[in-house]
C-alpha cells in the first residue's frame, strides 16, 4: 500500500521568497530603479568635480554652461553635489533599515516566545515609541556631535518597536502551532526552535517592513539635514544641500529642486518595491506558506 | 409532480491548472417537495461545488458551468440575472452552512440578522418583522426567544447559533433548503438535536431539503435518498435504504464498509507493564483576581489513568470536555496545576524544562490537524530526523531510521525529500506517525488524529495506528470525540465531560452497559445507530 506523493506537484523545493517577489512587476521595476541609483551611488565620484570645490566666479549660475544642475552660492557644482549626497541617503536609509530590523527582530522573538518577558519588553517598546526621532536627533547631536552614526542612531531608536510589534505578532501566532509543539514534544532546543520553526515565517513581513523603514529613514535624515541637525555640511547629503539653498529659493530654485527631485525618486523606488513585495509575499504566504 | 430541484447535466470547469478538468462532471438529480437528498462524498468529490452552484455562490472567477442546467422550479437558475438570483436566495431557497459562528455578524443582535432578511425580501412593517422573527426562533426551539432576540452570536451555544441560522434562512419560507455539512462542527448530541430539527422543520413546511455531508451515519438518520459523488460524478443515487442496504457501486460499498461499527471487537485484557499514568491530575485556567475574583474554569478535574504497554486508552468526550487539556498535560505543553503524571517510574509534572527533555523522547503526540502539524518550509525527512539527532543519534543514522520508517507507516522511503505540500491528508498524517516513531517512545499520544481525514482514509490510519502499537509495544493514549472510531481501537475507554471522568472501563463494557446518563446519551447521539448498528440495537 506503499504511496507517493501526489506527481502534479513534483517540483521539488516551495519557490525562494525573491524568487516570488521578483515575478512581480513593480518590484522589478522599483528594484532596477534602485540599482541604478546606487550604482550612481558608488561610481558618482569617478565622473563628477569635486562637490566641495568652491568657485568665486561661478555662482549661482543656473542649469547649463556651469553644470547641469546649476551652482549654488559659493559657486560649487550642484550637480555633484546631488550625486554625491546620493551616498548619504542610501547608506542611511539601508542602515536604519538593517540594524532596526536586526534589532527588533531579536527582541520581537524574544517577547513572542518567551511570556514572561513580554510584559518588559513591550512596556519599554512604548517608551522608546513615544520618542519623535527628530527631537532625538537633536539632542543626541547636541551630546556627541554631528556625524553619520549619531544620525542613523538617532533614526533607528524609534524605528524599533515598530518592527518589535511586528516580529511579537508573527511569533505569538506562529507559536501555536502543532509544528512547533512537536518541536517541543521531540526535545529540540528552545533557540533551536526559534532559529529553525519560528523565524522563517517572519522573514516575508520584515523584507516588506524594511522596504517602508528605509523610505521613511531618508525622508527623516533629509529633513534632519535641512534643519541643520543632521550630517555636517561639509559632506553633501540632500538634505543639507536643500537647507544651504534654502535663502536663494526663489532667485535659484535649482539648488531646492535637483535634490528634492533626487530624494522624492529614491524614496518612491523603495515604496514601489515595498508595496510590490506586499503584494507578491501576503497572498503567497498565505497559500502556500501557510 | 415537479421538483423543486433539477439539475440536468451539469458540468462545471475548473481553472487549467488544475488537478482535474471539472469540478462536478455531467451529473443529474433532483430534489422534490417533501423530501430530503443527501449528496455524500469525500473531500474533492465535487459536493460543495454543487450546493455553492445552485445558490449561485460559487468562486466565479475559478469556476465556470459550462453545461447543462439547475431549474428551481422550472426556472433555470444558470441563466438568471445577478438581481434575480438574489431575489430567490432567501425567498425560494436558502443555504445554511458549516461553521454557525462565521456565518453570522458578530457585531449584530441575531434577531436583527433574522429581521434584514425580511426587510431586504418584504415589505413588513416593523413590529410585524420583529413578530415574525420571534415565531421563527420559537420554530427552531429557541429558549425565551424574547431575550435572545437581543443576544449577540458569541453570546450563544454552538447549538443555538445553528438554529438561529436555520431561523434566518426559513423566516422567507424557502421552498428549498440547502444544507451544507451543518452539523459537521457541532458536537454529537447537539448534531443529533439539529438533525431532528431539521427533519421536523421539513416535515411541517413540505420543503425540498438538499443536504451534503460526507457522514454515512448523518445520511442514515436524515435522508429519503441518497447522491453518491466520487471525483465530481454521481457513483450511484437511489432510495436511503436502497444505496445503504444494498449498495451497487463498489465505491459506496468501500465507504459504508469503512463506517467504523459500534461494537467493539472483543479483546483480551492487556497486562503489560504500566507505562504512563496520572493521579489527581488537576488543570485550572485563568487565576483568581487579587480578591478572590476572577473566573477559573476546571479544564481537568482529578483526573486518575494508568496506560499500559500494548494498550489503547480512549479518552473520550464532546468539545469542552477537557479531553484535550489531558493530553496537552500529559504531554508537558502545558504545566498541569497539580497531580502527578508518571512515565515509567519519573514524575514529570513538575519538571523543569531542562531536567523534562531527556524524558521528552518517551512520549510522543499525533495532532488531528495534518495540514499544521508539519513545518511547511522543511522537508519530510527532516521533520523525521530532528527528534531522532536532538538525542544523539548521528544523521545518517536518523536517516536510515526515518527511511525503515516510511515504509512502516506505507509511504516510498524517497519521499523524504519531498515538503509537506506535496502530501494529501492521510500522507501527512503517516508522516506525523512516522516522526513520533522515530523518537522510539513508550507512549504515543493520538489527538483527534484521525478526526479531520475522510472516512476511508481515516480506517486506514486507524489500521495504522493499531499495527504499530502493537509492533512496538506502545502504550497509546487516544483522544477522540467520535465513538464509533473509539469502540474500534481503544482496549478501556475513558469519558470525560466538563473536565470530570464521569466513566472508566473496558470498552465493551462502557458501550454494552454504560453507567452514567451522559455516556447513554452519547452513544444514543451517534449518527445512524440505528442503521449502523442493528445487531447491538
Amino acid at each position: 500500500m506503499a504511496e507517493t506523493a501526489t506527481p502534479a506537484s513534483q517540483a521539488a523545493a516551495q519557490p525562494s521568497v525573491w524568487r516570488i517577489a521578483l515575478r512581480n512587476r513593480s518590484v522589478f521595476w522599483g528594484g532596477l530603479l534602485l540599482v541604478i541609483i546606487a550604482l550612481i551611488a558608488v561610481f558618482g565620484a569617478v565622473f563628477t568635480v569635486d562637490p566641495i570645490a568652491i568657485n568665486p566666479i561661478a555662482r549661482l549660475k543656473p542649469p547649463g554652461d556651469f553644470g547641469l544642475f546649476g551652482t549654488d552660492q559659493l559657486g560649487r557644482d550642484v550637480f555633484s553635489r546631488v550625486v554625491n549626497g546620493a551616498r548619504i541617503s542610501l547608506t542611511v536609509g539601508a542602515a536604519v533599515a538593517v540594524i532596526s530590523i536586526a534589532i527588533g527582530l531579536f527582541l520581537g522573538l524574544v517577547a513572542g516566545y518567551f511570556r514572561y518577558m513580554d510584559a518588559v519588553i513591550m512596556r519599554v517598546m512604548d517608551g522608546l515609541m513615544s520618542i519623535p526621532a527628530i527631537l532625538l536627533a537633536i539632542a543626541l547631536i547636541s551630546l556627541s556631535g554631528a556625524t553619520l552614526l549619531t544620525v542613523i542612531t538617532a533614526i533607528v531608536i524609534p524605528e524599533i518597536p515598530r518592527v518589535v510589534r511586528l516580529v511579537r505578532s508573527v511569533v505569538l501566532t506562529v507559536r501555536e502551532e502543532p509544528y512547533v509543539e512537536a518541536a517541543i514534544a521531540a526535545g529540540t532546543r528552545t533557540w533551536l526552535i526559534m532559529l529553525r520553526h519560528v523565524l522563517p515565517n517572519t522573514i516575508a513581513p520584515l523584507i516588506v517592513q524594511a522596504t517602508y523603514v528605509c523610505g521613511s529613514a531618508m525622508l527623516t535624515e533629509a529633513i534632519l539635514g535641512f534643519l541643520g541637525a543632521g550630517i555636517p555640511p561639509e559632506i553633501p547629503s540632500w538634505g543639507n544641500i536643500m537647507s544651504e539653498g534654502r535663502t536663494f529659493f526663489q532667485l535659484t530654485p535649482w539648488i531646492i529642486f535637483f535634490p528634492g527631485a533626487a530624494l522624492a525618486v529614491t524614496v518612491l523606488a523603495v515604496n514601489i518595491v515595498g508595496d510590490g513585495l506586499r503584494d507578491s509575499l501576503d497572498p503567497r504566504i498565505a497559500r502556500t506558506m501557510r | 409532480m415537479s421538483p423543486i430541484l433539477d439539475i440536468r447535466g451539469l458540468t462545471v470547469s475548473l481553472p487549467k491548472q488544475a488537478d482535474r478538468p471539472y469540478a462536478i462532471k455531467d451529473i443529474s438529480f433532483s430534489v422534490n417537495a417533501g423530501e430530503i437528498v443527501c449528496v455524500v462524498g469525500e473531500s474533492g468529490s465535487g459536493k460543495s461545488v454543487t450546493s455553492f452552484t445552485v445558490m449561485g455562490l460559487h468562486d466565479k472567477r475559478a469556476l465556470t458551468p459550462v453545461a447543462g442546467e439547475i431549474l428551481l422550479q422550472g426556472d433555470n437558475i444558470l441563466n438568471a440575472s445577478d438581481a434575480k438570483i438574489r431575489r430567490l436566495r432567501g425567498e425560494k431557497m436558502a443555504m445554511i452552512f458549516q461553521e454557525p459562528m462565521t456565518a453570522l455578524n458578530p457585531v449584530a443582535p441575531v434577531g436583527e440578522q433574522i429581521g434584514e432578511m425580511l426587510e431586504i425580501h418584504t415589505s413588513l412593517s416593523g413590529s410585524r418583522r420583529k413578530a415574525k422573527v420571534l415565531q421563527a426562533m420559537r420554530d427552531v426551539h429557541l429558549p425565551d426567544p424574547e431575550k435572545m432576540y437581543h443576544s449577540y452570536p458569541h453570546q450563544l451555544s454552538g447549538g443555538q447559533r445553528q438554529r438561529i441560522v436555520i431561523a434566518m434562512s426559513l423566516v422567507l419560507e424557502p421552498v428549498l433548503l440547502i444544507a451544507d455539512e451543518p452539523t459537521t462542527a457541532l458536537d454529537v448530541t447537539t448534531q443529533a438535536q439539529i438533525l431532528s430539527l431539521i427533519k421536523e422543520l421539513q416535515e411541517r413546511r413540505g420543503m425540498g431539503v438538499l443536504f451534503i455531508t460526507h457522514d454515512f451515519g448523518v445520511v442514515a438518520d436524515i435522508a429519503d435518498r441518497v447522491v453518491v459523488m466520487q471525483n465530481g460524478e454521481i457513483v450511484e443515487q437511489g432510495p436511503v435504504d436502497q444505496v445503504l442496504g444494498a449498495p451497487g457501486h463498489p465505491y459506496t460499498k468501500m465507504l459504508i464498509g469503512a463506517v467504523p461499527s459500534m461494537t467493539p471487537p472483543d479483546r483480551a485484557e492487556v497486562t503489560g507493564e504500566t507505562a504512563l499514568s496520572a493521579t489527581h491530575l488537576n488543570k485550572q485556567y485563568g487565576h483568581k483576581g487579587m480578591f478572590g475574583r476572577g473566573r477559573v474554569v476546571d479544564a481537568a478535574n482529578d483526573v486518575n489513568f494508568i496506560v499500559r504497554r500494548g494498550e489503547t486508552l480512549g479518552i473520550v468526550g464532546e468539545s469542552g470536555s477537557g479531553k484535550s487539556t489531558v493530553a496537552r498535560c500529559v504531554m508537558r505543553l502545558i504545566d498541569p496545576s497539580s497531580g502527578e503524571v508518571m512515565i515509567g517510574d519519573t514524575d514529570i509534572a513538575t519538571l523543569r524544562e531542562d531536567k523534562l527533555r531527556p524524558h521528552r523522547r518517551d512520549i510522543q503526540i499525533v495532532f488531528q490537524d495534518p495540514y499544521r502539524s508539519l513545518n511547511p518550509r522543511r522537508t519530510v525527512g527532516q521533520s523525521i530526523t530532528e527528534g531522532p539527532v536532538n538525542f544523539g543519534v548521528s544523521q545518517a543514522e536518523a536517516l536510515e531510521r526515518a527511511r525503515r520508517l516510511m515504509s512502516i507507516v506505507g509511504l516510498a522511503p524517497e519521499a523524504l525529500d519531498r515538503f509537506p505540500h506535496q502530501f494529501s491528508g492521510g500522507q501527512r498524517q503517516r508522516i506525523c506517525i512516522a516522526r513520533a516513531l522515530a523518537m522510539e517512545p513508550m507512549v504515543l499520544i493520538a489527538d483527534e488524529a484521525v478526526s479531520a481525514l475522510d472516512v476511508s482514509v481515516q480506517a486506514q490510519v486507524l489500521d495504522l495506528l493499531e499495527d504499530v502499537r502493537d509492533e512496538f509495544d506502545l502504550a497509546m493514549l487516544f483522544i477522540t470525540h467520535d465513538l464509533r472510531v473509539a469502540a474500534q481501537i481503544c482496549d478501556r475507554i475513558m469519558v470525560m465531560r466538563k473536565g470530570v471522568v464521569v466513566e472508566n472501563g473496558p470498552t465493551a463494557e462502557v458501550f454494552s452497559n454504560p453507567q452514567h446518563e451522559y455516556t447513554r446519551s452519547l452513544l444514543a447521539a451517534a449518527p445512524g445507530h440505528g442503521v449502523f448498528d442493528k445487531e447491538t440495537a
